[in-house]
């Protein structure tokens, strides 16, 4: 019996004289420990990830379904071809906080046809979404429709007798206040293509995925990785 | 092409064949069952019958998907694997019987096929394989796939489909069990083509053992495995080249690393928490080098025990839900938990808020994405337990036991306390009812805690758990995440198969054996000699304490009738020994041992023990039940 009454101590020393740091599990009564830290800082903003995926059937699957399991709400998600062959790229954006958001990478880290992930929230970026809108305008109001989809840059790009298709880029914000001055002239129809970002500078995280994917230099990368994953988290340490 | 028709005048030899035996004019007519007797046609169809019929050599065929198949599991060192045939994966057994270094066992469901190879990949480190039809077979596996999952074990389950043409269109015993198993396996592959089998099969054991190990599902279409091919088999280059998405980190980081030695050489009250990582690792050794060289007590999950011998002088006891009670109470006053290949699950921390409040973490795990997931950690180190360990041994100082006195004389204290509240030494629960961890120690006792032992869900694990005795690594095996009942007997098997040099007890309540006791049958066909302790409380035990405990006693569908158990094994044609008072356990347990095959022990346990401590779901390590209704338990 290993674990049994007559197991020995965990080693042989003599009684304690002196009063031990802390006594009992709930410690002292006069100090009361202060409650552990849940991971997170609670506060709740938009992300912006990249992924670079290796473009494999059921790759979309793997991602949005590995999301829902663990319980993160996309707002959109974007995917399209990369230069590189093979592989793709999504953007997703979600709102959590810093430690959720940071887990949806690693948790995506985990899925073999992943090559990189990137937070691109906190970084100068150009973000942009496209969004197609049949906005109802008789011949009365069609003027002023034009008149704020010039304001907003946009374009018109198909015209009849009661209605337009305005198409907008821009920020996801852009986007919405065009959004919100159409919607007075009656919104037939809306669809957004999702938030595509891309970092500025000359830094390519394609690149150096598909440098990866090359084979030339995988230990360069598990360092990289490790650096993102334990940087990350070391923030909260001392 | 002439069809010669037998009326009239004699077979005539049509075309250019006339070597066709033609009876003698003057025989009488015969009567033949053969349709155009004679003819050219006929001929060859019973050519063609009788080669097929001759026994001989192995017929001449070409290679095919099903071969590439087997090939592939031989070349990555499996000796065995569990299935079940199907429709759909009948070109595979076709070809099976010309690979007789593959061992097939023939299980009786599919869910123990799979519990099989994981209790088999726990029980010796390798990866286990497992094969079921499409639809029902494939669906059938998805609980021993989910369980492997969520205790990180590598198996690789194969699962036939039908022909690719047909995928999608609601054919018989179709089902896209690749959506379904991709949630719950590491990585899962549909394969259509027979050229890309090796390629799968390579990458599927690479993934499945490497990093953080996991179950790989490959799904076959029919046709893939029938069709012909030449694909070679890959490098292991090639394999890796093939995944640039799967680069497991191994190595801890230098500067973690030292800020580790740090938090070590700073510690008071440190304890190290070790898991299942340590056991996938090898690294037991490692772990108790660090323990030593540090003087740090162990404490361990219900996956890491066997990472530290408990009769170890720095092995402190497990911990959590069920854990000793004076092993939580240490975590709770430590200063410094040093946690290697765990992930601080709830059954582990209870509330997270008040875990360990005096303690920083020092968190190792392979798995990035366990680090900072369920508690936040002041050292996250990512890396294999067993590297990690060797290189934080040179960075760490001895240390004297004697200065860790106070601490230790205490932690004795506490566990002196604690094991003499909750343990049976009589035997005896209350009016000389059998008490469950007596059986269990005394199994342990009997089998030389060399035997392993593996156990079901719910109170029998907690009971095994606590008071077997471990001292081997990969002893100890349960179905822990997942928490799966009808585990035992299926995992046993597979674990008997790839230890058959230890002993293997299946410890098991009267709920989890009903689940899957079909699987005797396998254990008699193959021959396969393992031991069932079935701890009969004629209830599912851990249903009926947390009704008494939680749900005020509302005792709903926790009885639980069950058979004549011995009758039952007789009727496998497996001895069954029973076991109704203290006295009669030793001499039950020994009549097991000395049966040699499969052999079945029936104790009628006391019907409303409980394990305790408990600690409350949504409650703190510190808030621990230990006894209820003012019954000493």
């Amino acid at each position: 019996m290993a674990s049994g009454p007559a197991a020995a101590p965990p080693a042989a020393v003599p009684p304690a004289t002196a009063p031990p740091p802390v006594t009992g599990s709930a410690g002292p009564a006069h100090v009361a420990p202060p409650p552990r830290a849940i991971p997170g800082s609670g506060e709740k903003h938009r992300h912006v990830l990249v992924a670079i995926v290796l473009d494999k059937p059921g790759v979309l699957n793997r991602v949005s379904s590995l999301m829902r399991a663990r319980n993160f709400n996309i707002e959109s998600l974007a995917v399209s071809h990369t230069d590189q062959p093979e592989v793709s790229r999504m953007t997703i954006t979600l709102h959590g906080d810093d430690v959720a958001i940071e887990q949806a990478t690693k948790q995506l880290y985990r899925l073999i046809d992943v090559l990189k992930v990137q937070d691109l929230t906190a970084d100068p970026t150009v973000e942009h979404e496209l969004a197609l809108v049949k906005v109802r305008a008789t011949d009365a109001e069609r003027a002023a429709v034009i008149g704020i989809v010039e304001l907003a840059r946009g374009r018109i790009v198909d015209v009849s007798t009661d209605s337009l298709i305005v198409e907008a880029t821009g920020t996801e914000a852009e986007v919405d206040s065009l959004l919100g001055l159409l919607r007075n002239f009656g919104i037939r129809e809306l669809v957004r293509t999702g938030t595509v970002v891309m970092a500025r500078g000359s830094g390519s995280i394609e690149e150096s995925s598909a440098r990866w994917l090359a084979g030339a230099s995988p230990r360069a990368s598990e360092t990289e990785r490790q650096l993102t994953v334990e940087g990350g988290a070391s923030k909260e340490a001392t | 092409m002439t069809i010669t028709r037998r009326e009239g005048s004699r077979p005539a030899a049509t075309g250019s064949d006339v070597s066709a035996p033609v009876a003698p004019p003057t025989a009488p007519p015969r009567r033949s069952h053969v349709p155009n007797d004679g003819s050219a046609e006929a001929l060859a169809v019973e050519s063609a019958r009788k080669s097929m019929l001759r026994e001989g050599p192995v017929r001449k065929r070409t290679r095919i998907g099903a071969d590439a198949v087997c090939e592939a599991l031989i070349r990555q060192g499996v000796d065995l694997f569990f299935g079940y045939p199907g429709g759909v994966v009948l070109p595979l057994y076709d070809v099976l019987g010309d690979y007789p270094d593959l061992r097939h066992i023939l299980v009786r469901h599919e869910q123990g096929g799979a519990h099989a190879a994981d209790g088999y990949a726990r029980a010796t480190g390798r990866v286990g394989v497992c094969l079921g039809t499409s639809g029902p077979g494939a669906t059938n596996l998805v609980t021993g796939i989910g369980t492997a999952q969520l205790d990180s074990v590598p198996i690789v389950a194969i699962t036939g489909n039908v022909p690719a043409a047909l995928l999608g269109k609601d054919a018989f015993q179709e089902i896209d069990i690749n959506g379904i198993t991709l949630p719950m396996t590491k990585h899962n592959y549909l394969v259509r083509d027979a050229d890309d089998l090796p390629r799968v099969f390579a990458e599927a054991f690479h993934i499945a053992r490497t990093g953080r190990p996991g179950p790989v599902h490959i799904d076959i279409t029919k046709d893939a495995l029938q069709q012909e091919t030449r694909a070679e088999h890959p490098t292991d280059e090639e394999v890796l080249a093939g995944l640039p998405g799967f680069r497991p980190t191994f190595e801890g980081h230098p500067r973690q690393l030292r800020l580790a030695a740090a938090e070590i050489a700073r510690a008071k009250r440190p304890m190290i928490l070790a898991g299942h990582g340590v056991l996938h690792a090898g690294a037991w050794d490692d772990l108790v080098a660090l323990a030593e060289k540090t003087q740090i007590p162990v404490a361990h999950t219900l996956l890491g025990i066997g990472a530290i011998d408990e009769t170890h002088p720095l092995s402190y006891g497990y911990m959590g839900m069920h854990g000793w009670k004076h092993v939580n109470r240490a975590i709770q006053s430590a200063d410094l938990l040093v946690a290697f290949g765990m992930r601080f699950d709830d059954r582990v921390t209870g509330n997270v808020r008040t875990y360990a409040p005096y303690a920083r973490i020092v968190h190792v795990d392979i798995d990035p994405a366990e680090i900072g997931k369920n508690v936040a950690v002041e050292v996250p180190i990512v890396g294999d337990a067993g590297r990690v360990l060797r290189a934080l041994l040179p960075l760490v100082a001895e240390v004297d036991p004697a200065t860790r006195a106070d601490y230790f004389a205490e932690l004795a204290e506490w566990r002196t306390e604690s094991e003499g509240s909750s343990w049976h030494g009589s035997g005896a629960w209350r009016d000389g009812l059998l008490s469950a961890d007596f059986v269990i120690a005394r199994i342990g006792e009997l089998t030389g805690h060399d035997a392993t032992l593996v156990s079901d869900v719910g109170q029998n694990q907690m009971w095994m758990a606590r008071y077997a005795g471990f001292r081997r690594p990969n002893s100890h095996i349960s179905s822990g995440g997942l928490g799966t009942m009808g585990f035992s007997v299926p995992a046993a098997m597979g674990a008997a198969l790839g230890r058959p040099d230890k002993a293997t007890w299946a410890i098991t309540g009267d709920g989890g054996f009903q689940m899957t006791f079909q699987e005797l049958m396998t254990l008699v066909q193959d021959d396969i000699p393992v031991k069932i302790a079935l701890l009969d409380n004629k209830k599912l035990g851990m249903i009926r304490q947390w009704q008494e405990i939680i749900y005020a006693g509302n005792y709903h569908s926790a009885h639980l009738l069950g058979p004549d158990f011995i009758k039952l094994a007789d009727s496998f044609g497996i001895p069954g020994f029973r076991a109704s008072k203290p006295e009669e356990v030793d001499e039950a347990i020994r009549a097991a041992q000395a049966v040699d095959g499969p052999a079945l022990v029936w104790f009628d346990i006391a019907e409303e023990q409980n394990v305790f401590p408990m600690m409350p779901a949504g409650k703190g390590l510190s808030d621990l039940i230990e006894k209820w209704d003012g019954v000493e338990e």
